[in-house]
This record gives structure tokens, C-alpha cells and sequence, in this order.
């Protein structure tokens, strides 16, 4: 028991209201969204092996390191508080998802570089980046390395006796060796899309003998985190479930490339791939649930929202039916985030008490007697 | 999660926020009166309006119940003694505000006796006007008791001018640590049920709907069981979601209608009173009691003995506190009222007024203090918020100084309840930047008022300085064309005169 008339000095806290808090806090919210990425990241692990551990290690450890280092140049009163949140663990985490899973040190590092430095403090840290840092990282190494960025693997499972041990698999981190032609091997949407350009029949070019596989499970060549549709889905059904995103943003993408890949594939089923084959392959799951459903760079609403995403996926489809590279979404996310501000503008919710332009309602006289 | 819940969840329709509402066991235990303090300081300015003026002088002896402060003006309200005793100061102390403030009270050294003035009980209140209830609750000094503290008659009469069809009673108490209005539904069921009756007379309304949270399922038995008798009072249970509280969504949930932005809830045919307003409203009229006790709530983690208390008013908080066995362990936030929309207190050296629903010793657990950390734009403010701002752009908004795109986005129609701020992950004071925002706001309006009563008093000195010279000038011109025409006319005269008088000498 403590004296009565205790005095207490307000100290140096707000002093409006709420008093209390939820309880939710930005670390606790970067913590949750990467438990939804473990299943797929140790997924990735056990079908790459090694190598894939290592360039996923390094990429964190790399946009780690460049925003320690951005934010003492910036003289960040916040270096600590700012690295534990673990936006950038995040976004390095992210990042090594999309990669080929036997990249070397240095598109981690590169990639960290672009991803931390260029796509999100040079905007001014967290929260003011307005594109998806890891998508520009992305982007931007696909674009600069196209070689290195497309060298897939074949799944080798860590269990698989020809795979490489845990020196081996660092080793193929750090050296930067020329991948065996034995053990590269094409994605689905790669695959099909240089069949298709030799004038190959999309029947042939999935009934092929080398044709990779579509599934829910993921044993196909493919990025380190991007191969199983299943294992994304638990995630991101996870984070649904605990409030940490909606539920708009993901259907809304998966939507957005399902309805013109299963109309388009209807019409011509020799020359598009179906609805099941766009949303099991490549980036699209690991897209609708992680990465357009960024909070920084995707539309305040629901709506908004809805549109965001929506376009996203069928920019995707646009890009991976016509376009020059297999794979758009990373493209698609890019266009749609410098689109967000506008929609944001146009997408506002209705006021309570007043109309959608924000005109106060009408009294309503005639509904009374 | 129930599936109503979340299917509201699914259709986004989900507004407000669901905090732990921390009720139990304060809500349980058994009320006890606090014995009456050696002093009470009642502040004259403890309702919407205008400060009520003091009729006492200092030494004078005054019962409990006796006027000691009438109302001034249309929008006020009248204060009477708490407690028989002597006025021995008539000046300022500590009011409840968050800096520590001062107000105008009187204080009263009490004599313990507690005894009453000659009260005006009535046989049979239903039998009175609806203007003679009006009258007895505004001379009894009811105010809104929910925290609004507005002038309990002027809604009431408000109710009978515009044409009203439901009384809405709100029994929500949805903020949380909060149980007075509970405490009071389950103990004072059947006054409050004549509170409404009176009520409803006074305000012309047909039905009554009682809003009750979900949370309370003793209130909402209780308050069914005593109206099971009346028709046309309803008890609706409401689910506990903050802030159902509300008027504007309190209306939405019991009667499907929604107040236009720049109306009040009359426009559309509603008046909202709290079930504490009802049961003082009883007391005022069946037993012609002014308002000078009320019951409230003592909880948080550092409190030593949660529950809830009759306290007169003007008694000091350390004086609850101290009754009530101190506190457990320091408390890092004291708070008058719930922890959304409460106010911080500096000290405990503040009198109890009409609108205090509780007083809450947070610890350090409970107050949440931490520093905020830039906005990751995650929206969960624009989920939360139960008007349909968008919290985050606003905020960002006046931290660049840009008040009137704040004001575009919705500022105005925010009702400060905390939602977003308690959801904010990166625990940024939005309400405090709405807060402020306001205050600028106003403040930029007052000075504007200023600046055209000045520009207009300039001007008019600059009409009237030009109109004054021109006056001069033309009565000048005026005085001198009358001297032109006097002269004119003398010299006429005198010519005439010469004329005549040659005529005269001629003919002479």
C-alpha cells in the first residue's frame, strides 16, 4: 500500500485518450505475418536443399545489415527500435521467397541493397516506401542479372542422396558456379512460354516428357518459396484467420488472373494455359497472400482494395500471356502500387451521416408522418 | 468467434473495436455508500453550459438538497449541496481536467448530519404535465449522467417541440472497467422503469428501447422482468462492441436510422438518455431530490478494492481512494471516467462531479504506455473506426500542418472515442492529433471572429470619420450658400429699400 495523496506527474505520454491499448504492436504484426511464411519457406529447405537455406540467410542478414547502415547515414535517433521491428527481416524474407533457390551471395546482397536502400529508405524508412520493397528488389535483378534470376533447379530433397550437403550447399552460395545442365531445369510458365514461341501446341508443351508439373503439393522446379500453392494457402489462411489481412485482397488477385485464364483458355485451349495452371504456378499464391496484401503499398479500403488487387492479378495474366517474360507479378505489383495513391483518392469509405461524396444525409421527413 | 461475428467480419461491417471489458468483479460486488467527507467542493461549472451562479454566501448554513448555485441562462444547470454543512469558501481548486486546470466551486465544511432539505415528493408523478416534469428535473440540476452531462430538460422540452417517437435509454455502458450503469439497472431497476414512464410523458415519445451490451445479462434480465408490465418500453440486447455507446450507433442498432451528419438525433425522431439520467429523473420528480449524489465506479489494477460507490458530489477522489483502503502498488495512470474517452488526472486532489462514472487506477500493464512508431499504413484504424474515417490520412494530414485537408477528410466527424488509437499497432495517439487538430481549428476561428469584428469596427470608424467630413463639408457648403443667399437677399432687400426710399424721396 502506497501513500494516498500520491502525486502523479503525467510524464512526457500523451494525454488524450485511449488509456489502454489493444495490445498489437508493428513487431508482434511482422512476427505473425512471418509464422505464416514458415511452412513454405521450410518447404523450400527440404526441395532445394542447402543452397536455398543459405540464400535465404543471406538475404535477411544483407537487408538487415542495409538498414542498420541507412539509418545510421540517416542519423536515425531509432537504429534499434527500428531493426527489432523486423519489417526488414521481412522484406528480406520475402525477397529470397521469389528468388531461384540457388542464387549466390551476391543477389542477396545486391537484392538487399535494392530492396532496403533503394525501395524503401530512400522513400524514408518504413511506412513511407511507395512500392513493394521486395518487388523492386525483384524486379530490378531480373531485369540487371536475367541469367542468374531464371536458373531453376530440380527439386533435389534434402533427403535425395544426390543432393548437396551442408558444405556443398555453401559452397554453391558462395562461389557462383555455372549451374550443371543435369540439375537446371525450366518453370511451368517458363517452359510453356518458349514452347509456345517455337510454335509448339500448348497440348504438346504440357504432355511433353521434360513438361514440369502443376501442383497443390509444389515438387517442381521453381523459386525457393513460390513452389507450393498448399503450404502458401495454410499461411495465408492463418493470417485471415488471425484479422492480420482480409480476405479481399487475396481472392480479389487470385480472381483477377482465374477469370481471363479460364475464359481465354476456354476459347483457345491450344494457346493459353488454364486457370489451375496460372494460380498453382509461379508467384500467384505467395503474391495474392504476401505480397499484395502489403499494408504500406496497397489501398487504404476494401474497395479499393478489391480494384487493387483485382488488377493485379489480371495485369499478371496480361503479362505472363503476352508479355516477354514468363512470369509478371512482380511487374503487376509495381504497376498497381503506383496506382494505390490514386485509387485511395477515389476509394474513400462513406462518413457515417453523409453520402459517398461526403454531402451530409437528408433528413428523412417524408419517412415519418 | 461466434458466426454472426464473423460473418460481420466477412461483409466488413465490423466497426468498433472488442476490448476486454475488465467489468467483473467490480460489476458484482455489493454497492457501499462512501461516508460523507469532512468538506465537499461542488465546481459550478459541472455540466454543458453556461457555469451555474452562486445564491450562498460564505457562513452561511445550507441543508442537503438546498440551492447553492442557480442556473444562467437557456443551456445550464442548478447546483445544490451535497450534504448539510457551511459554505466556508466560494473560489477556485483543482477542477477534472487533464492539465490540472482551476474552477470556480464552493465549498462546504460538512456537519455530518447529512440531513435534507424539506423535499416535494409527489402522490402520483404520472398524473403530471410533461411540462411540470421538464420543470422538476431542471430545477433538481439533472444533467445527462453518461458522461455528456447536457442539461437533462432542455432535452426533455427539445423532445416535446420536434416531433420524437422513440426515447432511446442507454444502458450499453460500453466502455470498459466501467459498471455504474449496470450496478444501478440491477439494484434501482424499478425507479429507472419510472424514470422512462416519466420520461416518456415528458418527451411525447410512444416507446422507449432500452440498449443493454450483451455483457450484462443480470441488467438485462432485471430490466425485463420490471417493464415486463409496460408495453411500450422495450429491453433490447445489444452486442458488447465499443463504443455501442454512442449515440449515432446506438440509434443505428435499435432503430435502423442514421442521424445525418449535421443533425441531431431529434431530426430523426430519437432522444437518447442514459439509465443513470432516468434514475435521476425519478428522484427528482416522484421525490422532488435534486442530483447531488451518484453512484460510480472504482476499478483498475492498482485499486485496492474495485467495486462501486454512492458518493456525494464534491468529494474528493484521494478521499474515495482513501476509504476504499488506498492503492495496490503505484497506479501509472489515473483516470476519471473509462479508459477510451476518460480523462487523465494530474493528482487526486479533484472533486467528484455529476458526470463522473468511475475513477480507474491503471497500473503500468493496463496503461500501455510505450513510444509510437511510425504508421505502417495497415488500415486497422479505418477497420475500427465507427464514423468511417480514415484515421491514418488524417493524422498524416495535420502532422504536415494541412488542417483543412484533415477537415475535408471527415476530421469534424470524428467523435474521439480512441478506436483507432486502441488498435493502432504502432501506438500512435491518433486522438491526441484529432484533439489537437480541433483545438487549432477553433481556435483559428475564434481569431478569425476577431479579425472581422476588428475589420468591421475599422471600417465603420473609417464610414463614419468619411461620413463626418462629408457632413462637415456640406454643411459647410450648406452655411455658405445660406450666407450667399442671406447676403443675395440683404443686398435685394437693401436695393429694394434704396429704391423705395428714392421712390419715396422722388415722390416726396
Amino acid at each position: 500500500m502506497t501513500q494516498v495523496d500520491l502525486q502523479m506527474p503525467s510524464g512526457g505520454q500523451a494525454v488524450a485518450s485511449p488509456h489502454a491499448h489493444g495490445g498489437n504492436s508493428v513487431r508482434r504484426t511482422m512476427l505473425q505475418v512471418q509464422v505464416a511464411l514458415v511452412p513454405a519457406t521450410l518447404f523450400g529447405f527440404w526441395l532445394y536443399g542447402w543452397p536455398a537455406f543459405f540464400l535465404w540467410a543471406g538475404t535477411i542478414l544483407s537487408c538487415i545489415a542495409w538498414e542498420a547502415l541507412s539509418l545510421r547515414l540517416a542519423g536515425s535517433a531509432r537504429v534499434r527500435p527500428t531493426l527489432l521491428d523486423g519489417s526488414a527481416v521481412l522484406t528480406g524474407w520475402l525477397l529470397a521467397m521469389t528468388l531461384p533457390p540457388w542464387a549466390p551471395w551476391w543477389v542477396a546482397l545486391v537484392g538487399g541493397f535494392i530492396a532496403i536502400v533503394i525501395g524503401k529508405q530512400v522513400f524514408g524508412g518504413i511506412g513511407q516506401n511507395v512500392f513493394n520493397p521486395a518487388m523492386v528488389a525483384r524486379v530490378a535483378l531480373l531485369v540487371s542479372f536475367p541469367v542468374s534470376l531464371t536458373q531453376w533447379v530440380t527439386p533435389m530433397p534434402l533427403s535425395a542422396v544426390a543432393g548437396p550437403d551442408f558444405v556443398d550447399g555453401l559452397r554453391i552460395f558462395l562461389s557462383d558456379l555455372p549451374m550443371p545442365d543435369a540439375i537446371s531445369s525450366a518453370s511451368l510458365l517458363g517452359h510453356v512460354k518458349t514452347e509456345l514461341s517455337r510454335g509448339v501446341d500448348m497440348a504438346a508443351a504440357l504432355g511433353g516428357a521434360h513438361a514440369p508439373a502443376s501442383s497443390w503439393l509444389g515438387v517442381r522446379p521453381g523459386s525457393l518459396g513460390e513452389s507450393s500453392a498448399g503450404l502458401i494457402l495454410v499461411g495465408g489462411l492463418f493470417m485471415i484467420g488471425t484479422g492480420l489481412i482480409g480476405w479481399h485482397l487475396p481472392l480479389a488477385m487470385l480472381a483477377g488472373l482465374a477469370i481471363p485464364a479460364a475464359i481465354a483458355s476456354s476459347v483457345d485451349p491450344t494457346r493459353y494455359l488454364g486457370a489451375a495452371q496460372h494460380l498453382l504456378s509461379g508467384a500467384a499464391m505467395l503474391g495474392a497472400f504476401f505480397i499484395v496484401t502489403d499494408y504500406v503499398t496497397s489501398p487504404n479500403t476494401r474497395s479499393g482494395q478489391l480494384l487493387f488487387a483485382f488488377c493485379v492479378g489480371l495485369l499478371t495474366w496480361v503479362i505472363r500471356t503476352y508479355g516477354g517474360y514468363p512470369e509478371g507479378m512482380a511487374f503487376a505489383v509495381l504497376l498497381m502500387n503506383a496506382m494505390t495513391p490514386v485509387i485511395d483518392r477515389f476509394f474513400k469509405p462513406r462518413i457515417l451521416g453523409r453520402d459517398r461524396r461526403g454531402k451530409a444525409l437528408d433528413l428523412p421527413d417524408s419517412e415519418r408522418g | 468467434m461466434d458466426i454472426g461475428k464473423f460473418l460481420r467480419k466477412l461483409s466488413g461491417k465490423d466497426w468498433g473495436v472488442h476490448p476486454d471489458d475488465h467489468k467483473r468483479p467490480a460489476a458484482d460486488a455489493r454497492v457501499r455508500a462512501l461516508p460523507i467527507p469532512p468538506r465537499v467542493h461542488l465546481m459550478l461549472s459541472q455540466h454543458v453550459g453556461a457555469p451555474s451562479r452562486p445564491v450562498v454566501l460564505i457562513g452561511q448554513k445550507v441543508l442537503k438538497g438546498e440551492l447553492i448555485a442557480a442556473a444562467q441562462g437557456n443551456i445550464s444547470a442548478p447546483l445544490h449541496a451535497s450534504t448539510s454543512g457551511v459554505v466556508s469558501a466560494i473560489g477556485e481548486i483543482a477542477a477534472p481536467h487533464p492539465s490540472g486546470l482551476s474552477g470556480m466551486a464552493i465549498t462546504i465544511d460538512t456537519d455530518g448530519e447529512d440531513k435534507w432539505i424539506d423535499c416535494d415528493p409527489v402522490a402520483d408523478p404520472f398524473a403530471l404535465s410533461a411540462e411540470e416534469i421538464a420543470r422538476r428535473v431542471a430545477d433538481a440540476g439533472v444533467v445527462g449522467l453518461g458522461g455528456a452531462t447536457f442539461p437533462s430538460s432542455v432535452k426533455l422540452n427539445l423532445g416535446r417541440r420536434s416531433s420524437i417517437d422513440t426515447l432511446i435509454i442507454n444502458g450499453s455502458e460500453c466502455e470498459p472497467y466501467l459498471s455504474c450503469d449496470e450496478r444501478l439497472m440491477r439494484d434501482r431497476t424499478d425507479d429507472i422503469v419510472a424514470g422512462i414512464r416519466l420520461m416518456l410523458i415528458s418527451t411525447g415519445a410512444k416507446q422507449a428501447r432500452v440498449g443493454i451490451e450483451d455483457n450484462k445479462p443480470a441488467a438485462i434480465a432485471a430490466m425485463r422482468a420490471a417493464t415486463s408490465g409496460h408495453a411500450e418500453i422495450e429491453v433490447v440486447s445489444v452486442p458488447a462492441r465499443y463504443p455501442m455507446g454512442s449515440d449515432r450507433q446506438l440509434i443505428i442498432e435499435l432503430t435502423g436510422r442514421e442521424v445525418p451528419a449535421d443533425a441531431r438525433a431529434a431530426d430523426v425522431g430519437v432522444i437518447v438518455h442514459n439509465v443513470g439520467t432516468a434514475y435521476a429523473i425519478q428522484q427528482a420528480v416522484c421525490l422532488g431530490r435534486p442530483l447531488v449524489s451518484r453512484l460510480m465506479t472504482l476499478n483498475g489494477a492498482a485499486a485496492a478494492a474495485p467495486g462501486n460507490y454512492e458518493v456525494v458530489l464534491g468529494t474528493l477522489i484521494s478521499e474515495l481512494v482513501a476509504f476504499t483502503g488506498g492503492t495496490r502498488g503505484e497506479p501509472a495512470k489515473l483516470v476519471m471516467g473509462g479508459p477510451m474517452m476518460g480523462m487523465r488526472l494530474p493528482h487526486m486532489q479533484i472533486p467528484v462531479v455529476k458526470g463522473t462514472s468511475g475513477v480507474l487506477l491503471l497500473d503500468g500493464y493496463e496503461a500501455a504506455d510505450s513510444e509510437p512508431d511510425p504508421c505502417i499504413r495497415c488500415g486497422s484504424c479505418v477497420k475500427a473506426c465507427p464514423m468511417g474515417l480514415l484515421p491514418l490520412e488524417m493524422a498524416a494530414r495535420i502532422r504536415n500542418d494541412a488542417l483543412t485537408d484533415a477537415v475535408d477528410l471527415g476530421l469534424k466527424d470524428c467523435i474521439a472515442c480512441g478506436c483507432c488509437a486502441w488498435v493502432c499497432p504502432s501506438r500512435i495517439p491518433l486522438v491526441q492529433y484529432f484533439v489537437h487538430a480541433k483545438g487549432e481549428l477553433s481556435s483559428q476561428d475564434r481569431a478569425k471572429l476577431r479579425n472581422d469584428a476588428t475589420r468591421k469596427l475599422a471600417q465603420q470608424r473609417q464610414e463614419r470619420l468619411e461620413r463626418e467630413a462629408r457632413e462637415k463639408l456640406e454643411a459647410a457648403a450648406r452655411r455658405k450658400a445660406e450666407r450667399a443667399a442671406q447676403a443675395a437677399a440683404a443686398a435685394e432687400a437693401k436695393a429694394q429699400t434704396k429704391t423705395a426710399s428714392v421712390t419715396e424721396g422722388e415722390s416726396a
